[in-house]
């Protein structure tokens, strides 16, 4: 006889869960595993709302499995470890992103890079090793292994620290990789939500010159004054593009867009050798001209969120210097509402769960 | 009133040119610039057949302006220098490939990046800094400043010696760019072209396990037994692709026909990279989300610089990396580039000008 969400594991859990392609998340009880010996179970405080989580709510990717409870960018306190846990203790800030688990034997575990580990456990939607499938941050506590565990700077926000450990390190590691890390270099930010705002500040922190490539003229102001981009450029003209002063000018650019968007007028905004990176997943491929790349030398690359210890390294970093993501504090349930503003691209620039205080303690 | 051909320079060269877009090339006398401070000019010996020359003749790129005198592999003897020349004296063996100057004064000339120069001068077609056009190497003889002509080594023999001036350097520049010289890589080498096969040999001598992906069947025994590639995948079986899937450190892509992305992504272990050499003309789908999960990425690269120019040939003498060519005369050069067109060459066609280049007065 098939168990229930509700009996399927140990421990009673609580959270809001989509049970099919409306995306309409409501109360759903389950449960989780028992902290085991290599285990941290922490009380969710807060969790960032990622499109991703909008995306699999609907099943826009084909392979969500309802009823599901998203949300990885999970911040909280842990409230139990197991007995091989020796860098967490009970009470202390801590953070889970886009996976809970890797095969930990491949090369690329081996390298701290688990986001290209090809057996990955997504936080939430994903087979776990016990036949059950997980469920995200939009619940009250999560059990989590220890390697997946980030530690808290102190000094950063709990709330609008919580993009990060998605947001964040989907621009963090592909800037680190591809080298977009030198200072007086000019990078280009194309599109403006939660994935660009947070690519401007690290941006900035590196010493960058930055260009937000936007379709929305009214963000202009936005970008330049408050977030400290130092120019704007309108993308829904291609003519008005191509004829820019901007063309041949950006060393790199972070294409943060999800919908399908032709890659033409972003390649020629790049120098020589530019490189343009996408962290978007539209679900259909993009139209690629072969000419630019060959006669200019320039890549087009790819990049998954990144490895745990460079999300450490992404969280530290932030710590260091102050960066957190502009957020939109709400309750649990304003959260169907913030996923129709989200289709719209309706925040700045990132809505954040307050996940403890919406939930009456159980 | 325009200058003719014959008398606009001071040195009397002959070549063969096409005179319109039917492409058909035919005996032609124009002139050479009286030989500068600093050029190097030679009695050409050898030309290679690129596929560019075939696209150029024809207009299919659409800048061609005629007469056309093709041929951007070329080899030969120096027959006399200017008197600032240093590198080069009466009697070496050199060539020319793509091109015979640029800016000499941007951030990319400095870099010895020629190639990627906004102002760089093609060998053929396009026009030299005092306006006249440049006329290339299907011709008896060639002046070049000496920055853009390369040494050809003893250990080269000088026909096959002239496709690595295109076809050798196009190559070899992203391999050398994209790590994929290092031993024990596996490597792919999309068609089995002028291109192609260079690339196989090329990866070979850089110690790589090298797969060539092709559409015909019938090149894989060639491919294994005569240039030494480890495998061949033909890319319409999708089972074969299937099996190949995360094997690959890098690919090549020599094909500019519009052909699907997505199948050598694929083939691409995580961390990957695809290297298009060739150009197709129309944009090609590039599927995003392959990429993301395998933090792979897909480039281009054009031709190369002329110190790796050098670089490359030197290596090629050392490593005794040498196109495969069939040598015609030049009246056989219409009927060889409609054998090229359908790619019905063993890999390069290289025309014996020395021999067969005189002219009838």
């Amino acid at each position: 006889m098939a168990k229930s969400p509700q009996t399927q594991l140990p421990l009673k859990a609580f959270g809001w869960a989509a049970s099919d392609t409306s995306g309409i998340l409501a109360p759903f009880h389950f449960s989780r595993r028992e902290n085991g010996q290599n285990d941290v179970t922490l009380q969710i405080l807060y969790c960032g709302v990622c499109h991703s989580d909008l995306h699999t709510l609907k099943n826009d990717w084909g392979f969500t499995t309802y009823p599901v409870v998203p949300g990885h960018e999970i911040v909280g306190v842990v409230t139990k470890i197991g007995n091989n846990v020796k860098n967490f203790k009970v009470g202390d800030k801590v953070g889970v992103g886009v996976i809970v688990e890797s095969c930990k034997e491949c090369e690329c575990c081996q390298q701290d890079l688990e986001s290209y580990c090809p057996k990955p456990v997504f936080t939430y939607n994903s087979p776990y090793y016990d036949g059950t499938r997980t469920q995200g941050g939009y619940s009250n506590f999560v059990v989590v292994h220890q390697r997946y565990v980030l530690r808290f700077p102190e000094n950063l926000p709990l709330d609008a620290g919580a993009p990060l450990l998605c947001a964040g390190i989907t621009v963090y590691s592909p800037m680190k990789y591809y080298g977009m890390t030198e200072a007086g270099k000019h990078l280009g930010v194309a599109g403006l939500g939660g994935l660009g705002h947070v690519a401007i500040k690290f941006a900035k922190a590196f010493g960058l010159k930055v260009t937000v490539i936007s379709s929305s003229p009214n963000k202009e102001d936005e970008a330049i004054k408050r977030l400290g981009a130092d120019s704007f450029l309108v993308s829904s003209d291609p003519a008005k593009m191509k004829a820019s002063a901007a063309m041949g000018t950006m060393d790199y650019i972070i294409d943060t867009i999800s919908a399908v968007h032709s890659l033409i007028p972003l390649l020629g905004l790049l120098k020589l050798n530019g490189k343009l990176v996408t962290v978007g997943l539209p679900n259909k491929p993009l139209e690629l001209p072969i000419f630019p790349l060959v006669a200019g030398r320039k890549l087009v690359g790819g990049s998954n969120f990144g490895g745990i210890k460079e999300t450490q390294e992404m969280l530290d970093f932030c710590g260091k210097h102050n960066i957190s993501a502009d957020i939109e504090l709400i309750k649990m349930d304003h959260i169907n509402t913030a996923m129709e503003r989200l289709s719209k691209s309706d925040v700045k620039y990132r809505f954040v769960i307050d996940v403890a205080n919406s939930f009456s303690s159980l | 009133m325009a200058t003719q051909p014959q008398i606009q320079h001071p040195n009397k060269a002959l070549g063969y040119a096409a005179r319109d877009p039917s492409g058909l090339l035919s005996p032609f006398n124009f002139s050479r610039r009286e030989t500068g401070e600093k050029d190097v000019a030679f009695k050409v010996l050898y030309c290679g057949i690129c596929h560019s020359d075939l696209h150029m003749v024809k207009n299919e790129w659409g800048f061609s302006t005629y007469p056309l005198v093709p041929g951007h592999e070329v080899v030969g003897v120096v027959t006399e220098v200017g008197s600032k020349v240093e590198k080069f004296k009466v009697g070496d063996k050199v060539g020319v490939g793509c091109m015979v100057d640029s800016c000499r004064t941007c951030q990319n000339c400095a870099e010895n990046l020629e190639n990627y120069c906004p102002q760089f001068t093609l060998t053929y077609g396009a026009k030299h800094k005092d306006g006249s056009i440049t006329y290339g190497g299907y011709s008896d003889s060639m002046v070049a400043d000496e920055h853009f002509v390369v040494r050809i080594p003893e250990g080269l023999p000088l026909d096959a010696a002239a496709p690595l001036l295109c076809a050798g350097i196009t190559v070899y520049s992203p391999l050398r760019y994209f790590a994929l010289d290092k031993p024990g890589l596996h490597v792919g080498v999309v068609g089995l072209g002028g291109l192609g096969h260079v690339a196989v040999k090329f990866a070979k001598a850089f110690g790589a396990k090298v797969t060539v992906i092709s559409t015909s069947p019938n090149k894989k025994e060639e491919a294994i037994q005569n240039l030494g590639a480890d495998s061949f995948l033909i890319s319409r079986d999708q089972d074969q692709m299937q099996g190949a899937m995360g094997t690959l450190d890098g690919i090549i892509d020599t094909v500019s026909a519009v052909h699907p992305l997505l199948p050598l992504i694929g083939l691409l272990k995580s961390h990957g990279k695809l290297v298009m050499v060739g150009a197709p003309e129309k944009p090609l789908e590039m599927p995003v989300i392959p990429l993301i999960m395998g933090r792979k990425i897909v480039a281009g690269s054009s031709i190369g610089g002329m110190k790796e120019t050098q670089e490359m040939i030197d290596f090629a003498a050392e490593h005794n990396v040498k196109p495969d060519i069939e040598v015609i005369p030049i009246d056989y050069v219409n009927t060889a580039m409609e054998r090229l067109h359908k790619a019905d060459v063993k890999y390069r066609f290289v025309i014996d000008i020395g021999n067969t280049l005189k002219s009838t007065s």
